[in-house]
């Protein structure tokens, strides 16, 4: 297989995680939510898809396990933001922080297990086509799906009168309510929806990426992913490309290993958080660039009424 | 006769005060109907009652002779209610049109919507670009835009919450032709507001609130400003006695303050050049969104990006100086929001004084409490807060407390040059008048002040000299002898002698 | 219909108890974990909440390992409540031992003998600069770069393990150790001194209650800390006074990366004795934990430090006698958290029954 499309079929594969993680996310924040939980959600669906899997044999119904499961976390936690006002950086770290242990202990038999073997993942008459084939057509349905999803919020958010208003709360929730708005019902339902496709991401890691269980399999994605989310401007389009790029960067850790070359293994593993921290200080540095895209509302509670 | 709305025995009560105790009022179709009452005599609480925002406890409504429940915004708005709010109903960063869009219920299409609003506002002789983003419009404009909002429901009823308060007096002249066009069509118009005089001029029939009861139902073009006011506050106008005064030497000098926003939506200062002198007061007009929230901060230290050379208090560059810096050389500064800015909500008022006054802070940083007790101890007594004491949290205050209660604790510090900004806005009558009395005293014991405030009759009140603040830009000062209200309004929409005439005029002041 | 209204003023009955009935609702669902399990609910209360309590060894085990969470929570309580959302002091902490492990080392393989009075402070010192070095990159981006220190701070508790991996797989590895990846045992000149005979109790825990005083006064009684909780408090207010927001961002951040190096150092210095790549056991966020159940508060975090010491020793007997897995102890945290934070929604609001509809006069 041709070297360059052998990265961009593998930048893709690893940044699908990362792309729907960071699009969930976007959901919430673009109508003012900030979720720190997205570790945990991430990591409850991925054993909750890993051990349907496990049960049933059919990726399909662990994937919708997943979901189910990243939903039902981000209900909890919009309640309590919601609804009762908790503090959002408190709560989605508790939610973070539960999730570690909950996975953990939820899956603690599965660990070491495997599922059925893999099969290749290749479209009909399109994975022979060359460079492209390999590229972009051999890859596991999920793939497909992040870039449709990407695509479809996009066109909600920029397109439809719905999502004009969820991004006019986002901005500001007064207005809404004033005009009669369900505001927080609203907020709930963003933060449901971007907790079911954190849930997605939470899976494809435990079906796909790896396929196996262990604790903390997640390793972080759910935090690089709400980086993402700032890098990206808020803007779905931007998400995916980001997420793809940092499937990049995991991509020249495995390749400059493979290459043999003298580089501490440490420093390797490092490799994605520093990343991270580099791309969170260029694209935050124009403070005033920041201001301009970020929902104005973001993270600060709504109290209707006041 | 027929009543467009009737309200019977509206009661409410919220965990601290009865806002609403057995009000009754009647509308007719095609009238004006004032509802008058200072701040706190639930004029806002009845009002989304009458929206739906808000559920009352007790009573009953009827809409054309029959009852009704209002569950809902949506439902008002379904029986003809609408509603143009004096903040809060905008989103900054959407067009006129996006937001006029989202605030129907029909299913219309966007190019539909910015069809109507050109059609209607063109019908009004209202002056609305449904392309403009709202960020860029003065808040007149935005007013004009509530209105055509409103006026695309067809409303059977309009209710305006403080219309005038961001306008010109000359903008005020032709919302009220709106406003008389409409109920000659047949519309029902109820008109909140404290101002008598605009009362007496625009409406037909006017109910009078205080403390949440009603004092009168009376036709207002048969009542004087006198009677009025003791129907709203018990008592006539308390009169304050500003004698004349030779100014001492200058204070406060600002001379080419040229300082681009933080904010992207914030508003550039132009050059700002103005004098403030020992002794006398200086007053600053200007309708909301003109630059008066980057001059504040400019001048109080929280923005240290103004050129140097460009701000001296007594003739020392403070231009660059951190807040702290200025207080010790005497500028002290009430902002304009108390809650969060002005004071921490959650402290008590002992530990609020410790943000402007260093009494209280000892050796290596240590707390004296007993001196930061005393000190608001001092305050609440002086200037008459009504408070738990000094250890309530500040946010338990009302409005009007704890604005005495800042303002106190800025005149007790004895400072050189005070520049207070919107001293009384929402607060009662009686505060107010204390606040403004408090600030003539300080004027005659010889402390230059600098208020900013958009009501022009306080600024009338107790000014020396006045100067209009329009677009980033300040006019020359006037003595307040040789100002009329109709001048002033004139220079607020940034049309002083020797302005400079580049702006293109496409983007008005008002 | 159930309303939320605002409180006139918080509530004290609730501030006080709404920690007491979040411990409470945990122990409830913890015997329903225990039922779905097949286990015995009130042995495992049992063993979770009384049995790490039951004899002395027992206590000192579990006032040992209360000491770095209290510690460590100390500082992230002077950075929460300045509103600087540091979560990284898993990472300073581990810098903590690595600082503190590098001063030990060095005199140790260099054969210097130190007065304990001497050395002990040392490498404690070691332990505070290595985590105020870490907090101090956090602040370094949010100050230059206004980069979230949220994310900034987390993404560097990964590097932190690396960089521990590194040094202990490579450089530190010691050379009489098998092959083994730990570095030598301490010199003894340079460990804690112990508290109580016949356990592994070492002054660290009188140290850590020293803090928490020091750390109530400067909260509670300086301008430096009054500044701090304005900033966090109210931002604007804090602007207006003209208390320098990037004063306080360091401020919190150097102390807090101080305090979780300084907990780091205690360990090394303490009952472990060497750098081993398993220093990373999560005390870090725990600690986030044990800062909230104190609400933010040094004396209630004593108090939730050895709480949650109990919970994670009983974790640890719930896996050895009954059984359990080990992450039962994390998800009962997480949980404690979840609920305290839905429990402490009622000190500042309150429940009321409403009717929905006026009645007709």
């Amino acid at each position: 297989m041709n070297e360059t499309a052998l990265l961009i079929n593998t930048a893709l594969a690893s940044g699908t995680t990362l792309a729907l993680a960071a699009l969930g996310l976007l959901i919430n924040e673009r109508a003012g939510v900030l979720n720190l939980g997205a570790e945990g959600m991430m990591l409850v669906a991925a054993v909750a898809g890993f051990a349907t899997a496990l049960l049933t044999g059919s990726d399909t119904l662990g994937f919708v396990a997943a979901a189910a499961a990243g939903a039902a976390l981000a209900a909890v936690f919009g309640l309590l933001v919601i609804f009762l006002n908790t503090n959002q950086y408190a709560t989605g770290l508790a939610l973070s922080l539960f999730g570690y242990g909950f996975s953990a202990f939820v899956g603690v038999s599965m660990v070491g297990k495997s599922l059925s073997p893999r099969q290749q993942y290749a479209m009909p008459v399109l994975s022979d086509l060359p460079f492209v084939g390999p590229a972009f057509f051999s890859h596991h349905a999920m793939v497909y799906v992040a870039m449709a999803l990407t695509a479809a919020v996009a066109w909600f958010f920029y397109r439809t009168r719905a999502g004009l208003l969820l991004r006019a709360i986002g901005e500001n929730p007064e207005p809404a309510h004033a005009l009669g708005y369900p505001v927080r019902l609203i907020r709930l339902a963003a933060v449901c929806a971007g907790g079911a496709l954190c849930g997605l991401a939470g899976a494809y890691v435990s079906l796909v990426t790896a396929p196996l269980w262990v604790e903390g399999l997640t390793a972080g994605r759910g935090w690089i992913a709400l980086a993402l989310t700032v890098f990206a401007t808020w803007r779905p389009a931007r998400a995916l490309l980001g997420a793809y790029l940092f499937g990049g960067v995991t991509v020249l850790q495995l390749s400059l290993q493979a290459e043999g070359v003298q580089i501490s293994s440490h420093l390797l593993t490092m490799l994605p958080y520093v990343a991270t921290i580099v791309v969170l200080a260029v694209i935050s540095r124009n403070a005033a660039f920041i201001r301009l895209n970020m929902p104005a509302s973001l993270g600060r509670p709504f109290r209707p009424g006041s | 006769m027929s009543l467009r709305l009737e309200l019977i025995g509206i009661g409410k009560q919220y965990p601290a005060v009865k806002a609403n105790d057995d009000i009754s009022l009647r509308v007719k179709a095609g009238e004006i109907h004032a509802v008058l009452g200072e701040n706190g005599a639930g004029k806002s609480t009845l009002m989304k009652i009458i929206y739906g925002a808000v559920k009352p406890d007790e009573g009953q409504m009827r809409w054309n002779g029959q009852p009704v429940q209002v569950a809902s915004p949506a439902a008002a708005r379904a029986l003809g209610i609408s509603m143009v709010y004096q903040h809060f109903s905008l989103f900054d960063t959407l067009t006129v049109a996006q937001n006029v869009w989202l605030g129907l219920d029909k299913g219309l299409a966007l190019p539909a919507v910015t069809a109507r609003i050109t059609q209607v506002a063109a019908g009004y002789g209202l002056d609305v670009q449904p392309e403009r983003p709202v960020h860029t419009l003065s808040v007149g404009e935005r007013q004009r835009v509530e209105i055509v909002r409103a006026l695309l429901t067809e409303p059977k009823l309009l209710i305006l919450d403080e219309p005038t308060s961001v306008l010109t007096p000359q903008a005020v002249d032709k919302l009220f032709t709106v406003l008389r066009r409409l109920a000659a069509e047949g519309t029902s118009i109820l008109y909140i507001s404290h101002k008598l005089d605009e009362i007496r001029a625009l409406c037909h029939h006017c109910t009078v609130l205080r403390g949440g009861k009603v004092t009168g139902e009376v036709d207002p073009t048969q009542e004087s400003n006198a009677s009025l006011s003791r129907l709203m506050i018990g008592a006539e106008p308390p009169q304050l006695t500003h004698a004349a005064r030779a100014a001492g030497p200058v204070v406060l000098q600002v001379q080419g303050l040229t300082l681009a926003p933080t904010d992207p939506f914030g508003v550039a200062l132009d050059g700002v050049a103005l004098e403030v002198r020992a002794g006398e007061i200086v007053g600053m007009a200007g309708v909301s969104g003109n630059g008066q929230q980057e001059l504040l901060a400019a001048l109080s230290g929280e923005d240290p990006r103004a050129p140097a050379g460009s701000i001296r208090l007594f003739g020392q560059d403070i231009a660059r100086q951190s807040p702290r810096r200025r207080r010790r050389e005497g500028l002290h500064f009430v902002p304009e929001e108390r809650l969060g800015r002005g004071a921490v909500p959650t402290m008590s008022l002992a530990e609020n004084t410790l943000l402007t006054r260093t009494a209280g802070v000892g050796a290596f940083g240590w707390l004296r409490t007993r001196t930061v007790e005393a000190l608001a101890a001092r305050v609440i007594a002086r200037f008459q807060v009504k408070a738990g004491g000094a250890g309530a949290a500040a946010r338990s205050l009302s409005g009007g407390n704890l604005q005495k209660f800042i303002v106190g604790r800025e005149i007790d510090a004895a400072p050189r040059l005070l520049i207070v900004a919107q001293p009384t806005w929402g607060v009662d009558v009686g505060a107010a008048a204390l606040i403004r009395g408090e600030l003539l005293a300080l004027r005659d014991a010889g402390c230059a002040i600098l208020v900013i405030s958009e009501e022009l009759d306080e600024l009338f009140e107790i000014s020396d000299r006045l100067l209009v603040i329009a677009k980033g830009r300040v006019s020359p000062a006037l003595p307040v002898a040789e100002a009329t209200v109709e001048r002033i309004g004139t220079w607020m929409s940034g049309l002083w002698p020797g302005a400079a005439a580049t702006e293109g005029g496409t983007h008005a002041a008002a | 219909m159930l309303r939320l209204e605002p409180r006139a003023a918080p509530s004290q009955a609730m501030t006080v108890a709404s920690p007491l009935i979040a411990l409470a609702l945990t122990a409830l669902v913890a015997v329903v974990i225990f039922a779905g399990l097949g286990t015995d609910p009130l042995a495992g209360l049992q063993v979770i909440f009384i049995e790490p309590l039951s004899t002395r060894r027992q206590i000192s085990e579990v006032l040992l390992k209360a000491t770095p969470l209290i510690v460590i929570a100390l500082g992230l309580a002077v950075c929460y409540r300045a509103n600087v959302w540091n979560i990284g002091a898993e990472g300073q902490f581990l810098l903590g031992c690595l600082g503190g492990g590098a001063v030990a080392l060095w005199l140790t393989t260099q054969g210097i003998v130190l007065p304990k009075a001497v050395g002990v402070p040392l490498v404690l010192l070691g332990g505070m600069l290595g985590g105020m070095l870490w907090a101090a990159l956090v602040a370094l981006l949010r100050d230059r770069f206004n980069a979230n220190e949220i994310l900034v701070s987390l993404m560097l508790v990964y590097v932190a393990q690396q960089v521990a991996n590194a040094l202990v797989f490579g450089p530190w590895k010691d050379p009489q150790g098998f092959n083994m990846p730990q570095s030598a045992l301490f010199h003894s000149s340079l460990l804690l001194p112990p508290l109580l005979e016949r356990t592994r109790l070492h002054v660290g825990f009188l140290l850590a209650l020293v803090l928490a005083v020091v750390a109530t006064l400067f909260l509670f009684r300086s301008f430096r800390g009054f500044q701090l909780q304005v900033g966090g408090l109210a931002p604007a207010a804090a602007r207006y006074a003209g208390f320098s927001a990037r004063a306080s961002l360091w401020t919190a951040l150097l102390v807090s990366g101080g305090l979780a190096g300084l907990a780091g150092a205690m360990e090394v210095a303490g009952p472990i004795r060497q750098v081993t790549p398993y220093l990373s056991t999560g005390l870090g966020f725990t600690a986030i934990i044990v800062c909230f159940v104190g609400r933010l508060h040094p004396l209630g975090i004593v108090g939730a430090g050895v709480l949650l010491s109990l919970m994670l020793i009983g974790g640890e007997l719930a896996q050895s006698r009954l059984g359990l897995p080990n992450a039962m102890a994390s998800v009962l945290q997480g949980l404690l958290l979840l609920i305290l934070l839905a429990c402490d929604t009622f000190i500042h609001q309150r429940l009321r029954l409403t009717r929905s509809r006026a009645r007709p006069a």
